[in-house]
């Protein structure tokens, strides 16, 4: 899931989606961490930047078959890059995140990055020693190259025409940011659901390219259960009159259908006991039953507030893509089985589970954990007791900070650049 | 202090073995046969800050519940599994002797002689619940549920049809073991046991 407003958090501000006039404007501007006015252990202010890969050679190829070119990866960065170059973690995102992980984008902006919490001076990801890079995914409606960017074979957004993407896909094209950041090797690979899905890719794809990975409530393969909610939420923006096909740039968007689809994901990263204890059967602003359709309960309106203002940041059709990136995730298909896809791994591993996470319950990271041991991996894991579902990974700050901080800490001192 | 029980499981150790360390703590244990040993060692325990200690020092650690068994480790996984001094802690000792064979080729167990003198003569003739050095917890808040003898566990063995490869008896954790062991039952605070399956 993610990125998106935790349970706790007050609803999002509103945030446009990125168009390709707004891309080039922001193209040049910024640079990291001025740390002004922000809080103490803030990352600070900081700026989305943009690089597009559009010279020869640069075309992404994809694992669905043919190549997206040109394309732009949006991403921020936070602390510094050591001079040896061997101190930058990659922090991915998931299925409704983007590049803006930490600090603010102004000194009055009232909404951090998604995960603030973990990544700033003295935090689990502590910038005063880490570079930590964070980007929008290739397929994504942040700044990165995505349905609603300009195609330029036909001058218009690409819409439906946009290809197939992966998570395969969408670690390569962090492989390239990596190249033109001028990092060899990165220091580790950190992520949650989706995020923790790249963060296997890149163990198994580039293991040559990163030394330590913490994967967070996600799973080898997409389940079952997962890919009939993802199916779930497709078919509500397809059914959307607005949708026109996927080509509704220009127009109306089928914020009707996004929205829909986006309450029913909302579900999947609660738990009963969390819904339970924040809105249990409460009436939102009545004594009684209104005899209506309206939302009377405040669960009812919670939902249609998350799933609209939803709209407001996030593009129908990047869900679309999005979602079937991960339901097509399943690291034993190229490979046969799961120890065969981790047989030439070289990384170590934290492996972090939710005890009440249901779309991704702990047996799924314990197969992760299982499957690498098989091959004598090195690897660790830990259970976070949390009642918070799947959004634990969002929220649960102290019970994860300490164990994470302590891996990347002594996972630093066997670290060796290639070469 | 080098725990002397720590250098006699070590001594039983292989040299570049696979080790498993059950209710490995800290990681103290699991260290020094990495670093003496050369094994490829990783533990298990079920303890949050022990996990976070473990992975402090780069150990590979797993969280999990050794009430719920193994399930996780594949049949002959290992060439050893170790338990130290945990084994009188747990709710189904006899299921994880069974499991530690199953996952390893040879498991370690030691723990606390229950039928050491001190114990008896508390018993005997104060009439209390004994608390010791090795035993220091009331009986009300002891984690120790399942406390047992050298004859015990000698006895459990051949029950589970295991074979006893070495049986070593200490008066301490900080003490040489005795040249010559007389009357282990009633002489030894503590005992290692390796064994097999036969």
């Amino acid at each position: 899931m993610g990125g998106g407003p935790p349970l706790s958090s007050p609803p999002p501000t509103s945030r446009v989606v990125m168009t390709a006039a707004k891309r080039t404007e922001r193209k040049e501007i910024g640079d990291v961490a001025m740390s002004l006015g922000a809080d103490a252990g803030s990352a600070g202010i900081v700026r989305t930047k943009h690089v597009t890969f559009d010279q020869p050679g640069q075309e992404l190829g994809l694992e669905g078959g043919g190549t997206l070119a040109p394309f732009t990866v949006a991403y921020e960065t936070y602390g510094e890059l050591s001079e040896r170059r061997d101190n930058a973690i990659l922090v991915t995102h998931a299925l409704s995140g983007d590049a803006h992980v930490a600090g603010l984008h102004s000194a009055n902006d009232k909404r951090p990055g998604w995960w603030d919490m973990m990544i700033g001076p003295g935090k689990g990801l502590d910038t005063d020693k880490y570079f930590v890079i964070s980007s929008n995914v290739i397929g994504g409606c942040s700044g990165s190259t995505g349905p609603a960017s300009e195609n330029p074979a036909t001058g218009r957004p690409y819409g439906t025409d946009f290809p197939i993407i992966t998570i395969a896909d969408m670690v390569n094209a962090q492989a390239m940011l990596l190249d033109h950041l001028g990092i060899k090797k990165l220091l580790a690979a950190v992520g949650g659901s989706m995020g923790g899905m790249q963060v296997l890719e890149w163990a198994v794809s580039h293991p040559e390219r990163v030394h330590l990975c913490v994967p967070l409530a996600t799973a080898a393969r997409q389940p079952t259960q997962a890919i009939a909610f993802n199916e779930v939420g497709r078919q509500a923006i397809m059914a959307d009159p607005d949708w026109r096909g996927g080509h509704y740039y220009g127009g109306k968007p089928p914020a009707k259908g996004l929205s829909v689809a986006r309450m029913i994901g909302h579900i999947t990263y609660l738990s009963d006991e969390a819904m339970q204890e924040k809105f249990g059967r409460r009436l939102r602003d009545s004594h009684d039953y209104s005899f209506t359709f309206s939302a009377d309960f405040e669960v009812e309106s919670y939902l249609r507030h998350q799933g609209l203002s939803f709209t407001n940041r996030f593009d129908a059709n990047t869900y679309l893509y999005i979602t079937r990136a991960l339901d097509y995730f399943d690291l034993t298909r190229r490979h046969g089985s799961l120890v065969q896809a981790f047989r030439d791994v070289t990384a170590r591993f934290l492996v972090l589970a939710f005890s009440s996470d249901w779309l991704h319950p702990p047996y799924q990271l314990k197969e992760i954990v299982t499957a690498l041991r098989a091959t004598h991996k090195h690897v660790s894991y830990y259970e976070v007791e949390s009642h918070y579902g799947h959004d634990a990974f969002l929220l649960e700050r102290e019970k994860m900070e300490g164990i994470i901080g302590a891996f990347l800490a002594s996972g630093a001192r066997t670290f060796a650049l290639p070469g | 202090m080098r725990r002397i029980d720590y250098k006699l499981i070590e001594d039983l150790v292989p040299h570049g073995s696979t080790v498993l360390d059950l209710a490995c703590g800290d990681g103290e244990l699991l260290s020094q046969l990495i670093r003496d040993k050369g094994v490829r060692g990783s533990g298990v325990d079920v303890s949050q800050e022990a996990v976070e200690a473990c992975v402090r020092k780069g150990l590979s650690v797993f969280h999990g519940d050794l009430d719920a068994g193994l399930a996780d480790f594949a049949d002959g996984s290992h060439d050893v599994v170790i338990l130290s001094m945990s084994l009188q802690q747990l709710r189904r000792p006899r299921m994880i002797v069974r499991e530690m064979v199953r996952v390893g080729r040879q498991a370690i167990v030691s723990f606390p002689n229950f039928a050491h003198w001190t114990p008896r003569l508390q018993l005997f003739l104060g009439g209390r619940m004994p608390v010791s050095r090795d035993l220091p917890y009331q009986w009300w808040d002891t984690p120790n549920i399942h406390l047992c003898t050298i004859k015990d566990f000698r006895a459990l063995c051949l029950e589970e049809g295991l074979c006893i490869e070495h049986e070593l008896y200490l008066s301490g954790v900080d003490r040489q073991p005795p040249r010559r062991a007389v009357l282990p039952n009633l002489m030894a605070r503590l005992s290692i046991f390796a064994v097999t399956r036969c």
